[in-house]
Formats: structure tokens, sequence, C-alpha cells
């Protein structure tokens, strides 16, 4: 039983919270390792990108609660993240038009490009904080969980309660939908297989007679709804704060580089290695052990390795283990 | 116009820009704005040393900008009576047993030969070591957080003269970058980028939550100054005469007395640092650098240690940066680890040095002033733009309302059209390297 219970207090606040969070972060960092794939720098205005999509989501959302509109258990949000995925898509698009096009042309170095996204970054974040302000905002409406901790508790009876909420459950099964669809998408179809041949090799590509606007018009449309679906999952999850986004952007970084930049499939396993270490060493133990060991061993302390403010430095750290032992990160991505 | 001429005039526009401040608004927020645009003149010349000469792309400034206020602490506010003999010791020898597990840990890298034996022990050697950090750690910083912890709770510094504390900055945040170098400095441009970010982000939320360093968000007040205060001029009658000889009001002369002392110190560093960056530019080492960022293979083939060159300048730069944020800190008289941004105190500087011109001190220097004053005004210039562009609207009307609430988030929004345009139409910067 006392194993049992252990179980169920680890998924509760460990494995489930780390699914949900990890998916979340998966999503960010395909987004980056998308645009590193094909446009061959690391986009500093990601997390600003995520926020503005978030943004949009939030104020159709307000706008469809004022209606009336809801999908009964299910977040409104779900209804205006089509809405929101074509306007930041929108807004990538004009802004590559205007600024990333010129530096592509003139074939300038990555580094420049990180700066000129640096740059974006700075305009976005001004224009997500000038239309919704810098505050914290709640966008989430429905049934707020799928299982809450006392009816698991009834159904099992068990001491520990197992809570699921709604959003966590829809960001696994939205954020598969869109990996299914990505992969999809750059397996299956003609686009997708250019997108990969132009990743794979600039000038073989070019030579077979692949249109590079076409593939960065496309890169950037899947960036978008990545984004946003990243950004609207989040904010369900967590909270709608401009500034979050931006300190995202390091474990999103983290998770990309860890898997492997420019590798799809690395960004995934990165975004949930990158969650997992996070939650495991941010927790307190002392609920599990207690469990789990022999009262003689019982901890007398909370068993928490680091307090939970420090989970930038995990990130980190692993970041820097990988790249130190393996430069090009678990999957191998590449090196422009 | 000759280049000289031109430089001169791009200088005296931002000097002019500054006494407009003064004779418009007040002569206090006119001098408030050149201190600090002299601060940022100075971290400008940090992350032009790094970048415009090194080429190497540090996102990091704010936390050696924030080590640098930490220095100020440690080195200038008054001790806590009481605290090294409760826990500061432990503390200390705790440190030290954590940083003795890692050099353990790297030893045992490099002697024993690679395979599982050597992966086991490696993992004991973590573990073990974290466990007794932790174990000597946790209870000496519980004794010193339980002095006082409503005004201390803290080791508390040193009581040695502030201005020590500048080098005393410059010399943690060198500490702190040489230890980020030998890890980081190998690494391809953007990963250095995302590594640096890291760190900043881990020094402020160390800063943040370690209480019984510098009290964390609970914040350090108080702080010595350098310069005499405020209400002792105004009290002092040989200050008052001398006031009102020139037809100033005493308090408002005193603020002014104040601001401009703190103007001289700073100017005078900057001018040292300034000229000791020319220097080295124009010196041999500072051809090599440039060899190096222009092409290190060639530059490896001709002999010159690129790895070490790397790591010399990056902690050069950074260790600008501390002394600068030991400056910021003594000028605000207080530690706010809450008010640290990356946006304010990273990125802010590298629009600076871009508009500025990478690679030319001067620029730097120019864009540093030159991008503070436009921080400053543009939130009036924002608000008046608002209620001209409203002044047709209903009053009430919650449009109008909004967008007079959001002119204070039009800076961000100008920084980075400045930044966008100055890389697209003038991408070498308003002062071109040579």
């Amino acid at each position: 039983m006392d194993f049992l219970n252990a179980i169920v207090a680890l998924s509760n606040f460990v494995l489930v919270p780390a699914i949900a969070y990890g998916s979340q972060l998966a999503l960010g960092a395909l987004g980056v390792t998308l645009i590193y794939g094909i446009l061959r720098f690391s986009n500093f205005a990601h997390g600003d990108t995520m926020a503005f999509g978030a943004m949009i989501a939030v104020l159709v959302t307000w706008w469809l609660q004022s209606m009336g509109v809801g999908l009964g258990p299910l977040p409104t949000a779900l209804l205006a993240l089509p809405v929101a995925i074509l306007g930041c898509m929108a807004l990538v698009l004009i802004t590559d038009r205007l600024v990333y096009h010129f530096y592509r042309e003139q074939k300038a170095k990555p580094v420049i490009l990180v700066i000129v996204s640096m740059g974006v970054m700075f305009i976005m974040n001004g224009l997500v904080r000038f239309i919704i302000g810098p505050n914290d905002q709640r966008f989430a409406d429905g049934e707020r969980f799928l299982i809450s901790a006392r009816d698991f508790k009834e159904m099992t009876g068990l001491r520990e309660g197992l809570a699921i909420k709604t959003t966590q459950g829809l960001t696994v099964v939205v954020a598969v939908i869109a990996v299914a669809l990505l992969f999809w998408f750059l397996n299956k179809t003609r686009t997708g297989k250019s997108m990969r041949a132009y990743s794979d090799n600039e000038d073989l590509a070019l030579l077979s007679g692949i249109n590079p606007e076409r593939v960065v018009m496309y890169t950037w449309l899947i960036v978008a709804a990545l984004a946003t679906t990243a950004g609207v999952l989040y904010g369900l999850d967590k909270s709608f704060k401009p500034f979050v986004y931006f300190q995202l952007l390091l474990p999103i970084f983290a998770s990309a580089i860890v898997g492997g930049l420019g590798n799809p499939l690395g960004a995934i396993a990165g975004g949930f290695i990158i969650a997992f270490s996070e939650v495991t060493i941010t927790y307190a133990w002392k609920k599990v052990l207690t469990y789990v060991l022999p009262d003689a061993l019982a901890p007398s302390g909370l068993v928490q390795l680091l307090s939970t403010d420090y989970k930038f430095a995990v990130s980190f750290v692993i970041l820097l283990i990988v790249l130190l032992y393996k430069p090009t990160g678990l999957f191998k991505g590449k090196a422009v | 116009m000759s280049e000289p001429v031109k430089n001169t005039l791009l200088f005296l526009l931002v000097g002019g820009l500054i006494l407009l401040t003064g004779f418009m608004q007040s002569w206090n927020s006119a001098i408030l704005i050149l201190n600090m645009g002299l601060i940022s003149a100075i971290m400008a010349i940090g992350v032009n040393l790094q970048w415009g000469f090194a080429g190497l792309f540090n996102v990091g400034v704010m936390g050696f900008v924030a080590l640098g206020g930490l220095a100020v602490v440690l080195v200038a506010a008054a001790p806590t009576a009481g605290a090294w003999g409760a826990g500061g010791i432990g503390i200390v020898l705790a440190l030290l047993m954590g940083a003795a597990t890692v050099v353990a840990a790297v030893f045992v890298t490099k002697k024993m030969p690679k395979g599982r034996t050597r992966m086991l022990v490696l993992i004991a050697i973590m573990i073990g070591g974290f466990f007794l950090y932790r174990g000597v750690f946790d209870p000496n910083v519980a004794a010193v957080e339980a002095i006082n912890p409503a005004a201390a709770g803290n080791i508390g510094g040193l009581s040695l003269p502030v201005l020590l504390a500048w080098p005393a900055g410059g010399l943690l945040a060198a500490g702190a970058a040489w230890l980020i170098g030998k890890t980081a400095l190998g690494l391809r441009s953007d990963y250095l980028a995302i590594a640096t970010l890291g760190i900043a982000e881990i020094i402020i939320a160390v800063l943040k939550n370690e209480d019984w360093l510098a009290r964390g968000v609970k914040n350090v007040i108080g702080l010595p100054r350098p310069v005499p205060y405020e209400i002792d001029l105004q009290n002092d009658p040989s200050f008052v005469e001398r006031a009102s000889g020139l037809g100033l009001d005493p308090v408002t002369a005193s603020t002014l007395y104040v601001k401009l002392g703190y103007s001289v110190l700073f100017l005078i560093v900057l001018l040292v640092l300034l000229w000791m960056a020319q220097m080295a530019l124009k010196s041999p080492w500072g051809r090599m650098m440039r060899a190096i960022r222009d092409n290190e293979v060639a530059a490896e083939a001709m002999g010159k240690d690129v790895t070490r060159r790397h790591l010399q300048i990056f902690v050069l730069g950074s260790a600008i940066c501390g002394i600068a944020g030991a400056m910021m800190t003594t000028l605000d008289g207080q530690l706010t680890p809450g008010t640290y941004q990356p946006l304010r105190f990273t990125f802010l500087i590298w629009v600076m040095v871009i508009v500025g011109g990478s690679g030319n001190n001067f620029g730097a220097v120019l864009g540093a002033m030159l991008i503070w004053f436009l921080w400053v005004q543009v939130e009036p210039i924002g608000l008046w733009l608002m209620q001209v562009i409203t002044s047709g609207m209903a009053d009430g009307s919650a449009l109008k309302e909004h967008l007079i609430d959001s002119a204070a988030h039009m800076r961000l929004l100008t920084m980075g059209l400045v930044l966008l345009l100055v890389l697209r139409f003038s991408p070498r910067g308003l002062i071109p390297e040579h």
C-alpha cells in the first residue's frame, strides 16, 4: 500500500507536471530548431513570438467569453487558437518581409541575424506590453480537473491523491497532435521534403530547383503555429504574463541544443529531458521517501536538492554537460 | 565633413540633448541622465571590448553588473554583529568544500582512464560532495539568517570605503568570468550566447535567494556614499552661503552638488577606462585581437593561442561591466536584486554598442549616452504623443485610457526600432571602426 501511495505521490507532483511542461518546452524547442535548421540562426525573439500568439488567443478568448460562447468542459481558448495562429503567422511573415529578408539576400553571417532577432525581440516584447500590458492575465475556463485529488482518493482508497488538471491533459493531447502533424508534413509532403532537403544541403536543394523563399515562408508559418500553440498551452497551464515567456527562452534553447539544434526529434527529447530534470531536482522528496523507506530511515528534512528558484540553473547545467561531452547535442544536430 | 568634425558634432549633439533636458525639465533629471549615461558608457566599453575587439557574443552583461553591485555590499556595508561567529565561517567552509568537490571531479576526469570506474567514482564524488556541502551549509545559513532578520540576517560587509568596492566589483566579475570562460568559451558563438544568458539568470537567482549573502529580495539599503549627504550640506552654513551667492536655494543646490560629485567621479573612471581601451586597441595586442576576430584559423596558424586570448578579453570586458555595476549600486545607494532585468541590463547595452559602432570605443561611449537619453526620454515623449493622438477622442473612452496607459511601453518598441534601423541602414554604427 505504501508503495502504491509513493507511486501516486510521485505521479502527482513529478510525472504529471513534468510531462505537461515537457510538452510545452518541446513545442517551443521545435520552433527554435526549425528556424535554426532552415534559416540558420538562433532566434532570440522566439519567446516573444510565443507571447504574441498567446496574447491574441487571450484577447479572442475574452471576446468569445463575453459573447457567451464556450466549449463546456474544455477551455474556450481552444476555439481562439486557430485565430491566434493566423494572427501570429501574419506577424512573423511581416517581420520576415521587413526585417530578415534583407539579410538573407545579403547572405549575412548568422551572428548578425541573431543580433537582428534581438531587435525583433524588443519590438515584439514592446508590442505585447503595449497591447495587453505587463501583468498576469487569466483566460482559462471550463472544467478545472480531469481527476481531482479527492475523487481519486475516494475511488482508490489510497491516502495520496492524484490530480490531473484539464490543461495538463489538453497540453499532452494537443502536443501529440501537433507533433504528429509536423512529422507527417516534413516526411510525406512535397513541401516538407523540400524543407528537409534545404536544411540538409542548401546548395544541392537550390540546384534541384527548390524555391528558397517558399521554403522560408512555410518554415515561418509552421513556426508561428508551433509557437502560438506552445504559448497558449503554457498560458492555460500556468498563467499568461509577457515576461515569463521571455524567460522561457532559456529552457527552450536548452531543450533544442541538448537534443541537437536543427533536429526536430532531438527538440522533443530535449524538452522532456529538461522538464524532467527541472521538476525532479527542485521537488521536495520527503513525502515519496517516507512511503518507500522504512521508518528508521525516514528523512527529517524536505530532501529538496535545489530550491525551485534555481530551476534555470538545472537546464543550464544540463546544457553545459551535453555541450562539453557532445557538442552537437544528443541527437546529431548541425553546426553552422 | 571630415571624420573628427563629424564625431565631435555627434558628441556635442548628445551634450546638447542633455542640456536641453536641463533647461526644459530640470537640472536634477539632466544630471541623473548624465550619470547613468556615464555608467552605461562604461558597460558599453566592456561589451565593445568583447564583441567589437574579439567578436565574443556575451549576453550575460546583467550578471556581471549585478556581481559588481554585490561587491558594494560585501565591501562597504556595515558588518552584521556576530554573523561571522554564528555561521559566516561555516558558510565559507561549506563553499570551499563545494569547490573542492568540483576540483576533485575535474581532477578525476583528467587523471583516470575513461571507462565505467571513472563514471562511478565521479558520481560518488559528486553526490557525496553535494550532501556534505548541504550538511555544513544549511545550518550555518540558518544561523546567519536568524540574526535580526528584519534589518540584517546577512553576513554584512567589511565597512571599507565605498570607492574600494568599485575595483572589488571588477575583481568579483572577473573571477566569475574566468570560471565561465573556462567552461563555455570553447563553444560556438550562439551556444556561448545562450550559456551567458543562462549564467546571468543564475547569478540573479543566487542574489535573490541567498538571503545570508545580501538579504535577497529584502534588499540592502543605506549603502555608504563617496559624496556628502544632502542634509549635511543644507546644515552647513558656508555651503548655504555659497549657494545663495549663486542664486540657488539650499535644497536644490545640495542635490545638484551631490549629483555633480558623482558625475565627476564617474567621468574620471570613464576617461581612465576609455584611455586604457584606446591604448589596448592601438597596441599589438589589439591588432592581434582583431586578427583573431576576423579570421580565427589564420590567427591560429600564425601561432596565436586563440582560446587563451578569448578568455583574457572575456575576463577583462566582464570586469569592466562589474566596475560599472558597482558604480551604479553606489549611485543608487541600495542593492535591489529584483530590479535586474535582462532587457534593461543586457540587451539595452547591446543596442548601445551596435548603435554607437562596434569596434570603436568612442562609438560605444556615444551610443551609450544617446541610447540612455532616449531610454529615459521616450516615456514622456510617448505620453505626449499619445495625448496628441487621443486628443480627438471622447474623454473617458476605454481606448483613450488604454493608449495613454500604454505609453510607458513605448520604450521597448523604440529601442527595437532604433536597433533594426541602424543595423539595416548603417550597420557599422554612428562612429564606425577604422
